[in-house]
Formats: structure tokens, sequence, C-alpha cells
């Protein structure tokens, strides 16, 4: 087999001087959430890194992960795929098709048995084989078939990590997620509908840079990107201390851009970096343009009671008075903080 | 109409710690000389912050532009020792944000790999033009 080449030959081939070298080193210490001072062994071990094959599998989804990958800003989609990693099979972006996508997946496993990594997104429907094909082959076989001597699984979307939207009640299709059916690998979530492009990235990078995947919480989700809840980080978590809430989103609370709780928003049961890393190139995340997080990253979100209802309410059915769960709310809310101090706390000292 | 301030009348959240988080930094600096880099890119500012912060710190003396896999701009704050560092990719995106306390940002000095290689180049050129010379 043809030894690829490392990242540092490829960038020295590209005429990208050693500013420019530091200068993404400094990119991807940002993205890993490592502190500045990583950058030197980062850029140590990058230089010598080789591309990583990648094969991209896409099942019950509906591509929006995808799009958000494409417009992943750092490192671009492009240096992502032709510095960075070989992504030898995703049916969405690839110009092949047929039996000639299904050879290419073929030979990228072949060529790098046990050394490539499998993304998916996309719940895999076990209800019936024929709910979901590629080239005629079934997801769940496609999937056992090609994680076999892959070196690990990475879930990208709460469809593939957790059944998602598929898999929400009824579940026609019998849908599970990738952990459901790949046991003796590692498996990385990286849930979010979509998750942010830079958590996608950052994890694949994490890979190419340390030969190894990220520390993991208990859902398996990167404890960098997942370790604290929205509301730990949100900027509008003062006016949830003074008890300032939004009540309708055309209110004067909702033009001062008070909390958003009353309003649904998950925040203090999501964990997720939305308020940190944000979306479309650091412009914003939900809860700053005024819509309460969802809690897309969280399991079984799309049941878990209504986007527009307090937690406490939407926890319980909403069978209680909006007043009382507004109280309620706010106690649960304190005491979601207080968990999750705990669990950072203790993350902390696990780490 | 820029977004609503949630602090009211009141500072805003991030901005003086990161103030005082610099000051401290430019005690070791001047103490000990050791640099520190401030990754604003992982911090949650709240909307406006960050123009904030950028405009107390102002522009100093110093700003450069560099381009290396995309533009990078570089300035010394009114703070000698501070600098405020803009990483774009090659999609004008930001890629970083940092501030740095040092006396010369560790990216505008020229690297060892970068002189040698410019170095193997100027000798290629000499020798291209003595070559010439000799025909």
């Amino acid at each position: 087999m043809k030894q690829k080449p490392t990242l540092g030959e490829v960038l020295q081939a590209k005429g990208v001087s050693r500013r420019g070298f530091l200068k993404y080193c400094a990119a991807t210490a940002s993205l890993l959430a490592l502190p500045p001072a990583m950058v030197p062994r980062i850029a140590q071990a990058l230089e010598a890194a080789r591309r990583p094959s990648v094969i991209w599998l896409s099942f019950q989804e509906c591509t929006g992960c995808t799009e958000s990958l494409t417009r992943s800003s750092s490192p671009t989609l492009e240096g992502l795929i032709f510095d960075s990693i070989s992504l030898d099979y995703h049916h969405t972006l690839q110009a092949a098709s047929g039996e000639a996508a299904e050879a290419a997946r073929h030979a990228a496993m072949e060529e790098n048995r046990g050394n490539y990594l499998v993304l998916v997104d996309g719940s895999i429907p076990l209800g019936n084989p024929g709910f979901s094909t590629i080239a005629g082959i079934s997801n769940v076989d496609m999937l056992t078939e090609t994680v076999a001597d892959a070196a690990a699984v990475v879930a990208i979307g709460s469809c593939a990590a957790f059944g998602g939207i598929p898999g929400a009640n009824p579940n026609p299709t019998g849908a599970v997620s990738v952990s459901d059916l790949v046991t003796d690998k590692p498996v990385v979530n990286v849930p979010g509908c979509p998750p942010i492009p830079t958590v996608i990235t950052a994890v694949l990078t994490q890979f190419l840079t340390f030969g190894q995947l990220p520390d993991l919480d208990h859902y398996g989700r990167p404890r960098a990107f997942y370790g604290q809840t929205i509301h730990d980080r949100c900027y509008r978590r003062p006016f949830y201390e003074q008890g300032r809430f939004a009540e309708t989103f055309d209110d004067e609370g909702a033009r001062k851009g008070w909390c958003l709780y009353k309003l649904g928003c998950k925040g203090p049961i999501t964990y997720n970096a939305c308020a940190t890393v944000k979306w479309n190139q650091g412009t914003s995340f939900p809860i700053e343009s005024g819509h309460p997080c969802l809690g897309c990253s969280e399991p079984d979100f799309w049941d878990d009671g209504g986007f527009y209802r307090p937690v406490s309410t939407a926890r319980i059915g909403g069978g209680a008075a909006f007043g009382t769960a507004v109280a309620a709310g706010a106690a649960i809310g304190v005491a979601a903080a207080a968990m999750s101090r705990r669990r950072q706390q203790k993350t902390i000292k696990e780490g | 109409m820029s977004a609503p301030n949630p602090f009211g009348e009141s500072p805003r959240g991030n901005v003086e710690p990161i103030l005082n988080e610099v000051m401290h930094a430019l005690d070791r600096l001047l103490d000990d000389g050791e640099a520190t880099v401030i990754d604003l890119g992982r911090l949650p500012f709240g909307p406006g912050e960050i123009e904030e912060l950028e405009g107390q710190l102002g522009t100093g003396e110093i700003k450069a532009r560099l381009d290396a896999l995309g533009a990078s701009r570089i300035r010394e704050t009114i703070y000698p020792g501070v600098w405020w560092l803009d990483h774009y990719n090659t999609a004008g995106e930001l890629a970083g944000r940092y501030i740095e306390i040092t006396r010369v940002p560790d990216i505008l000095t020229s690297q060892e790999a970068d002189i040698a290689a410019g170095r193997a180049r100027l000798h290629e050129l000499i020798s291209r033009s003595e070559e010439t010379a000799l025909q």
C-alpha cells in the first residue's frame, strides 16, 4: 500500500509557510478547546500526521449534518478534505455512484484496514431492511460490514447518536442509533440537529492530531464540547438569576433580551457548545436570535413534551398551571445548574 | 439596530474580567518575562461585548497584516505589550481571535523553516545568475 503523505509534507508541497502552519495549529488548538500553550505540541503532531481515510455513511437522515459540515469554517471543508482527511466515500458529495461508489468504499476499507474512521449520519431502521437501502444494501448490513475493520465510529447528529427524529414516537421504522448496533468499537456521539460544524471537524482533527479520540461523557459525547449546559454559558443567564423572563415572543422582556425559560428554553438541561462556539462562523446561536434552545443534542428531544413549554411543564406532560410551572421551573433550573456544576467539578477531578 | 444589552445599564459580563486578566498577564510579562495568550473564541460573549472589549483596548502604534493561509490582522493595542490578533482562513472567515500579552507575537517573527527555505531560494537565484553570466 502506498503510504499517504504527512500533513506537513502536503502543506510544504503547497508552499504553505511555517507562519501559515502555526496559524493553522493555533486555530486547531482553539477548535479542540486546548490551551494556546499546546500549539507547539500540536504543530509537532500535525507535521507527522498522515491523512486518515474516512468513510461517511448516510442512513435515515435529512442531509442536514452534511450541510452543517460543508459550512464548517475552520478548517475549511476543502482544507479538511484535501489536507487533513481522505474522504473516500460519501454518497452525497462524491462524483461516483452505484457500483463505482461501492467499489471505492471497499477499496478504502481494504487499503486502510484497522485504521479508517467511519462517520455515520442518520439512524438505522430495523423494522424492515427495505425502509432504507443504498445500492440495494440495507443500512444495517452496510454499517456492519463497514465498521468491521474500522478504527472507530463517529455518529454525527442526533439521529445517528440517539435515533433522533426517525426514532421519535411511534418510531415507525424501528430506528436505532449507531451505538445500539456497534458495541465492539469506540463510538463517539456528536449529537445535534444538526451538530455544530466545528464540533464535527474537531473530533476528526483530534484523531488526526493525537491519533486518539476525545474524552467522552456518559452519552459518548466529547466533553470539550458537551461538558456544560447551554444555560451555564448563556449570556442571558443573569436575567434568569434575576427572575426576568420573556413571557411572549413580542413582549418587553423579549425585546430587552431577557431569559427565554418561560418560552420553553431547554438550555438548563441541554449539554452543547452553542453559547460559546456559536453558528454561522461565530455569528450567534438560537437564544441570541431570540429563540429558546430546543435541546436538540439530548436523547429523545423530539418527544420531550413540547418545544415551547418550560422545562418543568414539558417534563410532567404539560398538566401543571403555567404560574406554578414558572416557580417550579426556576427551582429546576437552579437544581440543574447545581447538578451541572457538580458534574463539571467531577469532570475536572477525573480529568 | 444592535441587539439588546442584557446587562442594561450595568457593565457587561465579560469585558471587565478579561481586562483584569490582561492586567495580571502584564504583571507576569514585566516581572518574569512570561507571555500569555487569551483565546477569545471559547468565551460566551453576548451581543456587542467583543466590540466593547476591542474598543477598550484600542489601537496602538503597530498594525501588521499577515498573508498565510488567509489573512491575519495583528495590532498592538494602546497598552504596549498587549496585542490583538484576528486570524482568517482562506475563505475569509474568522478562524481565531486572540489577545497576546507579549513583546512581539511569535507569528510575526521570521520562522527558522521559512528562513532556511528563503535562503535556499536565494542561493538558487544567485547560482542561476552566475550561470547566465558565464554563458
